[in-house]
């Protein structure tokens, strides 16, 4: 422990740095993906169509049985196999993220749907507004706004989640430091920093949670 | 799409061994860290609610710790940085002598991790319990620990019964995360078939198939738990 | 036997009691009454220490309240508490709720604890649901359990918070029955933060009237609703009468 080495760090710093972005990217378009295919499996759910609901609902709840390494397996397979060409590990990786993460926001945003009063529907329906008016212009926006800070604590989750593209040598943020930490033969230092890395921006986002939760209260 | 289907691969002694074999180590990695979890995230839990100002920081200093960096850092850390981090006897100890050094250290950091998951759910419950209901105890000549002894905790074990089934569920998915430091459990072992018969379909169809038993097995045990603990004509959200 | 000396009492920059002052003798029945947010709650609250307060003495059959060396576990197991939404143990059946203090703070064994328990259930015609759970009774029930569960201790004095605000009508008479019963029969000295004319009139020696954090008027019964002398408390009296 004495001779902890920060010059390894710093000397790795724009190696990380690229990993970071990768595992930042990975986050930010999983998250867009996951929530809009989150929705529609919501809207599925909900919909009062049987085969439909029953389709989404499956999906989910296979989805949240498995880990999420394995559903990264799956998809690092499937997804050339589908295609019949190697489309890169990103790209399967970010399928295998929406794919995954879809389940979890569409729990997320079923809550957040069923929290919009009946009354706003049927006001809705009174005014003569259609099932997609009345989704996209009153039950979604309020679903949306009383399920932010889940939405942004589910992102965190994900963020957390992209280090696992370790386990196909996706060079984020872990594995960068990993190589770094292996070559170098600096584990100490190189995993310690990579915890402070994702501490430092994970809780700044829990603050951010605490914070609009506090606004949304008053 | 161009594939050979063959699925009797998996019935195979020997991957069907390692099949069974990574169900076994997936199935004790969980269950080990949920004892840890549930132990520690309790008390940790319980000190977050506690009057004591010093405590309950250093409670809400762990949870944050752990539940704000990735799993997979942690346990890297904890396999691969805390033997350098120790004083050298028990480094050495716990690089050559310590059994099963993977299962133990996977254990070790599932469990603290989902202790930190499990102590935001007791917090939580604990805070739901009406305070009159504090006050009925301690205007009872009541101690501060007999009131959590047969009032609190009581109530607010029963009430996170359901969210607890989710957490539950998790510890059996997170423990896949041991594969990282070698560990050959179920999703480990269903991708080492994949590799060796590049029947990669049946093989993650065979894991796939098994983590949703367990996961149906562990949500008809929470819920066999939950009709038992039930309290009658309560929902624990009247005022 | 409970005596409030000038009690003033803060939170942050807000004065919710204001140099209060009143006495309850052994045996006496003293209500409390007063306009929401008058501090009323607050001040029985004081009296066996579940609220704290800054300025001025409480004490209670000889041992100050206020004290910072009180030992206040040893008081409460003294005096009864009855609260506004009943507050009985909801995991556990009628009989366990009367039984667990006498239990683990009188340290009384299973059996003494369960006969004195249906001796209590059967005087507020309770016993007949000595197995059901909390949940499963009606609010009215539930305050007589609540009383039963307060006198299990053997208190020397009993502490009502509006014991019959939270209830449907039809209810509150089941629960002043046994408040007057206790009154006259055992002589129990009682404070009461209580709305209820009646059972004022009925049983109170006195009544104390609060407003805005101070005690306004603190009378006999009689001379305080036939005679109130301030205008405060005209006021809320025609206010309650009047419906």
């Amino acid at each position: 422990m004495g001779d902890f080495d920060f010059s390894v760090i710093i000397d790795s710093l724009p190696f990380l740095w690229d990993g970071l972005q990768l595992s930042l990217l990975l986050t930010f378009l999983a998250i867009i993906g996951g929530l809009v295919l989150g929705t529609l499996l919501a809207l599925a759910r909900l919909s009062g169509i049987a085969p439909l609901a029953l389709f989404a609902a499956g999906y989910v709840n296979l989805i949240r049985a498995v880990p999420l390494i394995l559903v990264i397996f799956w998809f690092y397979f499937l997804v050339p196999l589908a295609l019949g060409r190697p489309i890169g590990g990103f790209y399967s990786a970010l399928i295998a993220f929406v794919m995954f993460e879809a389940a979890y926001y569409s729990e997320i945003m079923r809550a957040g749907i069923q929290s919009v009063a009946k009354g706003q529907v049927h006001a809705g329906k009174a005014t003569g507004l259609g099932y997609w008016q009345i989704q996209r212009f009153i039950v979604l926006p309020q679903a949306f706004r009383n399920m932010i800070p889940i939405l942004v604590t589910q992102g965190i989750i994900l963020f957390q989640d992209t280090s696992l593209v370790f386990v196909v040598s996706l060079r984020d943020l872990m594995t960068a430091s990993s190589i770094v930490a292996r070559t170098e033969g600096r584990l100490v230092e190189m995993y310690l920093f990579a915890a402070l890395v994702y501490f430092v921006i994970c809780f700044a986002g829990s603050l951010f949670v605490r914070r609009l939760q506090t606004r949304m209260a008053t | 799409m161009n594939y050979n289907w063959n699925w009797s691969v998996l019935f195979e002694p020997e991957y069907f061994g390692w099949l069974i074999s990574g169900l076994g180590w997936t199935i004790s990695v969980a269950l080990c860290a949920w004892v840890i979890a549930l132990v520690v995230g309790s008390l940790i839990g319980v000190g977050r609610t506690l009057p004591n100002k010093f405590l309950s920081k250093i409670c809400t200093a762990y949870v944050e710790l752990f539940r704000n960096i990735p799993l997979l850092v942690q346990m890297f850390i904890w396999y691969f940085a805390v033997p350098e981090m120790v004083p050298e006897d028990a480094g050495r100890w716990m690089k050559r002598e310590m059994p099963q050094p993977e299962f133990v250290t996977a254990v070790v950091a599932l469990g603290l991790y989902t202790a930190s998951r499990v102590a935001e759910q007791v917090r939580a419950g604990i805070e739901t319990v009406p305070q009159g209901l504090r006050s009925a105890a301690i205007s009872q000549g009541m101690s501060i620990a007999q009131v959590y002894r047969y009032i609190l905790l009581p109530i607010s074990f029963r009430l996170i019964v359901p969210p607890m089934t989710s957490e539950f569920l998790t510890v059996f998915k997170n423990s896949s995360l041991a594969l990282t430091i070698g560990l050959l459990e179920l999703t480990a072992q269903s991708q080492q078939i994949a590799e060796y018969t590049f029947q990669s379909f049946e093989a993650y169809t065979a894991a796939t198939v098994i983590y949703v038993l367990i996961a149906l097995c562990a949500t008809v045990i929470m819920s066999l738990l939950e009709r038992q603990t039930r309290i009658p004509g309560y929902s624990g959200k009247e005022s | 036997m409970i005596e409030l000396e000038n009690v003033s009492k803060w939170y942050g920059d807000f004065q919710v009691l204001t140099d209060c002052t009143t006495k309850v003798e052994k045996g006496e029945v003293v209500v409390v009454c007063g306009p929401s947010g008058s501090g009323k709650s607050t001040l029985i609250k004081c009296v066996n220490g579940l609220e704290t307060v800054q300025e001025g003495r409480i004490v209670v059959d000889e041992a100050e309240v206020t004290a910072k060396s009180a030992k206040l576990t040893a008081l409460r197991a003294k005096i009864g508490m009855v609260f506004q939404h009943f507050e009985l143990y909801p995991h556990m059946s009628v009989c366990d709720n009367l039984c667990l203090a006498q239990e683990k703070v009188l340290g009384r064994s299973r059996s003494e604890a369960e006969a004195r328990t249906e001796t209590l259930l059967t005087r507020v015609g309770m016993i007949d649901h000595i197995s059901k759970y909390p949940g499963q009774l009606s609010g009215g029930q539930q305050q007589r359990v609540a009383i039963a569960r307060s006198l299990a201790m053997d208190p020397i004095a009993m502490l009502f918070d509006e014991p019959t605000s939270a209830l449907d009508p039809e209810m509150i008479k089941e629960v002043l029955d046994v408040m007057v019963e206790l009154a006259r029969e055992d002589g129990m000295t009682m404070m009461v933060v209580t709305h209820e004319m009646g059972f004022a009139r009925k049983v109170a020696d006195r009544v104390v009237f609060m407003d805005q954090g101070a005690i306004v008027e603190d009378r006999p019964t009689q001379e305080f609703y036939e005679n109130p002398t301030s205008e405060r408390a005209r006021d809320f009296l025609s206010k309650i009468l009047n419906h």
